[in-house]
């Protein structure tokens, strides 16, 4: 047996012993969901057992190295344990942006310090991170931002605000872009850290189409922030002035990130469940409807191998740097997609906002959702011009 | 395994892509066979050349004089054929009649493999009867006619059918005519007596025949595997030919597209290369991420087929499926594009308009293989 077989026989076992059978089920509410934090509360025990299993192991952050939190898993066995666990439908242990996008940031640009403090805190699920980049009047054109931080030697007083901050009302710490040079637009910006506890910062959801507020406007009033936390964990990322650097990066991984939400081996097509959802109301579905399943799921499901590529390229070096624009742009039309299909597949059952049949209008709200997959870490717009510059190399785009 | 090429086969594709830039190409022969108006549709010095090259005989085991090779590797080859339009037997005889040759038995084996590795015979297949792919339904009838058959009936979109020296035909030897069961594969030669060949040049050039049988008398020895177990062996050849015109198409939807990408950055109207314009732009990223995409999909359903998976066949019809339709959009975007001269003759781009068009039918267009992932989906 070679030793990634081994390793998939172990992982096997492994998640058999640990993962509870209530966390093989699909993620159905925003509870289900778990997220960490100081203020953390886990739905029941078994999203609790599940989580500690899978912290103790380093599996809520497989591929990060040990000493920060991770299991140090190499990439092939990083892609062993997430096929066996989409095998057996298991939900993620923890999520977070400081998964998705601070501890990444940080693994390329952090401090030792850092690393130590920072990574260790997220994989542990013990602080929850949120990330300030949009403004009001800076979205896609976010190189424009004007929060300011005003130097006043061992620490800077930022006053700003920021918006679409992702759960900000949750969140224990933010990372944030703030101008500190208003001369220079890209060599302006450092990505700082701080307490969303500190003096001078506060939040407001924003009620969105969907009824649902996952995003905040967040206010900087005088906040102070240090830029030390002590030795070698500087307040910020990367060198001051150059934290664009660090938000181009991290955009990349975001936009990998949003990506993947299309993929998925297990969700990509959609065909059969809607036909047996039909049945469930009596109904068939429309020839036409199924022709537009139909081509959906072939979309999806090459899609699907598409992220596979993606990520088997990406693992070796290989495939164009550019590339998670396009992962993103598709990605994300194919998620509005595909629930335009499951509204039209819902009939006048997913009209429902308020009602327990659709457990309080999830069809309904979770298709105005993904209207905003397209718009958010980038627009499609914009992903269709990086691919024109950088990968097509079309002139003047 | 990893989704994109291992060295041994980046350097089969460095070998394809070069061969066929320099012998296969547009004016060398799509072109020139055509303007010639030639009755074959294709050049057999070429033909002799992939031979040399070891092409033909991908995917015929060693043991048999061939290669070895699995779908990725013939797909390499298929898609340097569709960039470059070359017009050759490869997808009929090295992908359809070689899988078809590999279930036959031994005796069958060595009397046609020879010349089909070698580059001295070329192979037709005849499975469709009507004019869309519709291989559930097979009504060309065998019947046992002392020791062996008498075969009626009529088949058409016969690739190479008149230039061809033996065709594979799928005949009906019990059952109903929708029937799973009851079909045979036969080695048909091409002038055996009762054939009649009513040869078409097709949109893309290519030469095709409607094939009539009357009375066609054949030894038992013509049947390639058992008679009436031949519908596994055609679901073999499907699967393999379906993945290889796939892989063509990837290579056709890359060619126009690249050529139309170059285009854009040269061409200048109201003072500007018209590639600045966003309204292209836009347009010409969507293409790329379409043609991307199908690409990944076809060497999804190539390493699949290799390793013998279940999910092979669903995962050749998404294939199939899909580069259809961003090969047709590559087409479609590039002769727009182009705007008055892609109307022209004289520019290469109406040729893979017209090629992407006779591929994306053969062997089932983007709606049958829709319908396909459908129904292999459960509904």
């Amino acid at each position: 047996m070679s030793d990634l077989e081994q390793f998939r026989s172990e992982t096997r076992s492994w998640l058999e012993a640990n993962c509870p059978p209530e966390m093989r089920e699909p993620v159905r509410d925003d509870d289900d969901t778990y997220w960490g934090g100081r203020n953390a509360t886990f739905k029941n025990d078994a999203q609790k057992a599940w989580f500690e299993a899978c912290r103790d192991k380093g599996y809520t952050v497989p591929s990060w190295p040990k000493e920060y939190g991770g299991a140090g898993l190499a990439p092939a066995e990083a892609k062993v344990l997430r096929e066996e666990m989409s095998r057996i439908n298991a939900r993620p242990p923890l999520s977070s942006f400081g998964i998705w996008m601070l501890g990444p940031a940080l693994l390329q640009f952090g401090t030792e310090g850092q690393k130590q403090r920072f990574l260790n805190e997220i994989a542990r699920g013990e602080i929850r991170w949120c990330q300030g980049y949009s403004e009001p009047g800076s979205g896609s054109d976010l190189v424009s931002m004007q929060t300011f931080g005003e130097d006043k030697g061992d620490h800077w007083v930022v006053n700003g605000q920021k918006i679409w901050t992702s759960y900000a009302n949750h969140a224990d710490w933010i990372f944030c872009l703030v101008r500190t040079n208003k001369e220079d637009k890209y060599h302006g910006i450092t990505f700082m850290l701080f307490d969303m506890t500190s003096e001078g910062v506060s939040t407001k959801p924003i009620l969105l189409i969907s009824g649902n507020s996952p995003f905040c406007e967040t206010f900087m009033d005088d906040v102070k922030v240090p830029k030390s936390y002590g030795e070698d964990v500087p307040g910020y990322v990367g060198t001051i002035n150059r934290g664009w650097d660090v938000a181009k990066y991290l955009l990349g991984h975001e936009r990998e990130m949003i990506s993947g939400m299309g993929g998925g081996d297990r969700t990509a097509a959609i065909g059969a469940a809607m036909q047996r959802q039909a049945g469930k109301t009596g109904d068939e579905l429309d020839p036409l409807l199924r022709a537009d399943l139909a081509m959906f799921d072939v979309d999806a499901l090459a899609f699907t191998a598409m992220s596979e590529k993606f990520m088997d390229e990406m693992k070796a070096g290989k495939g164009h740097p550019a590339q998670p624009n396009m992962m993103k742009y598709v990605g994300t039309e194919l998620n509005k997609r595909r629930h335009e299909l499951m509204m039209s597949t819902g009939g006048t059952q997913a009209l429902e906002w308020e009602s327990e049949t659709t457990g309080g209008g999830k069809p309904s709200r979770n298709w105005l959702r993904t209207k905003a997959n397209s718009i958010e870490g980038g627009t499609s717009e914009v992903m269709l011009n990086v691919i024109s510059k950088r990968i097509l190399e079309l002139p003047g785009a | 395994m990893p989704l994109f090429h291992d060295d041994d086969q980046a350097m089969l594709a460095d070998t394809a892509t070069s061969f066929m830039a320099e012998e296969g190409n547009i004016a060398k022969h799509l072109r020139h066979w055509r303007d010639r108006d030639c009755k074959d549709g294709f050049g057999h010095g070429l033909w002799k050349q992939m031979a040399e090259m070891g092409f033909t005989g991908m995917l015929v085991s060693e043991d048999d004089g061939g290669l070895g090779m699995g779908h990725v590797e013939a797909g390499i080859v298929l898609e340097q054929i569709g960039r470059n339009l070359t017009p050759s037997p490869f997808l009929t005889s090295s992908v359809l009649a070689a899988t078809a040759l590999n279930h036959a038995s031994s005796d069958l084996k060595g009397r046609y493999l020879p010349g089909l590795v070698e580059g001295d015979s070329v192979f037709a297949v005849a499975i469709d009867e009507t004019a869309k792919h519709r291989p559930d339904r097979i009504t060309c009838k065998a019947e046992k006619s002392g020791n062996g058959f008498k075969l009626n009936g009529a088949k058409s979109f016969v690739i190479h059918g008149a230039s061809a020296d033996m065709l594979v035909v799928a005949a009906r030897t019990s059952g109903a005519d929708d029937d799973e069961d009851g079909i045979t594969l036969f080695a048909v030669p091409k002038d055996a007596s009762g054939m009649s060949h009513d040869a078409v040049r097709l949109v893309d050039s290519a030469m095709a025949t409607h094939t009539r049988f009357d009375g066609v008398e054949l030894d038992g020895d013509a049947v390639i595997g058992e008679v009436d177990g031949g519908r596994a062996i055609l679901n073999a050849m499907l699967n393999a030919g379906r993945i290889g015109a796939a892989a063509e198409g990837v290579g056709v939807a890359s060619g126009a597209m690249d050529m139309t990408i170059d285009y854009i950055k040269q061409r200048k109207q109201f003072g500007r290369l018209i590639g600045e314009f966003q309204a292209l732009q836009h347009r010409a990223a969507h293409l790329y991420s379409e043609v991307e995409i199908a690409r990944a999909a076809t060497i999804k359903a190539q390493q699949l087929l290799d390793g013998g998976s279940e999910r092979a066949e669903l995962m050749i019809s998404v294939a199939k499926a899909k580069v259809a339709k961003a090969a047709g959009l590559a087409v479609k975007e590039g002769v727009q594009m182009h705007g008055g001269i892609g109307m022209t003759d004289e520019y290469d781009i109406g040729l893979y308009m017209k090629r992407d068009r006779a591929l994306a039918e053969f062997l089932g267009d983007a709606y049958f293989h829709a319908n396909r992932v459908a129904q292999l989906s459960g509904y």
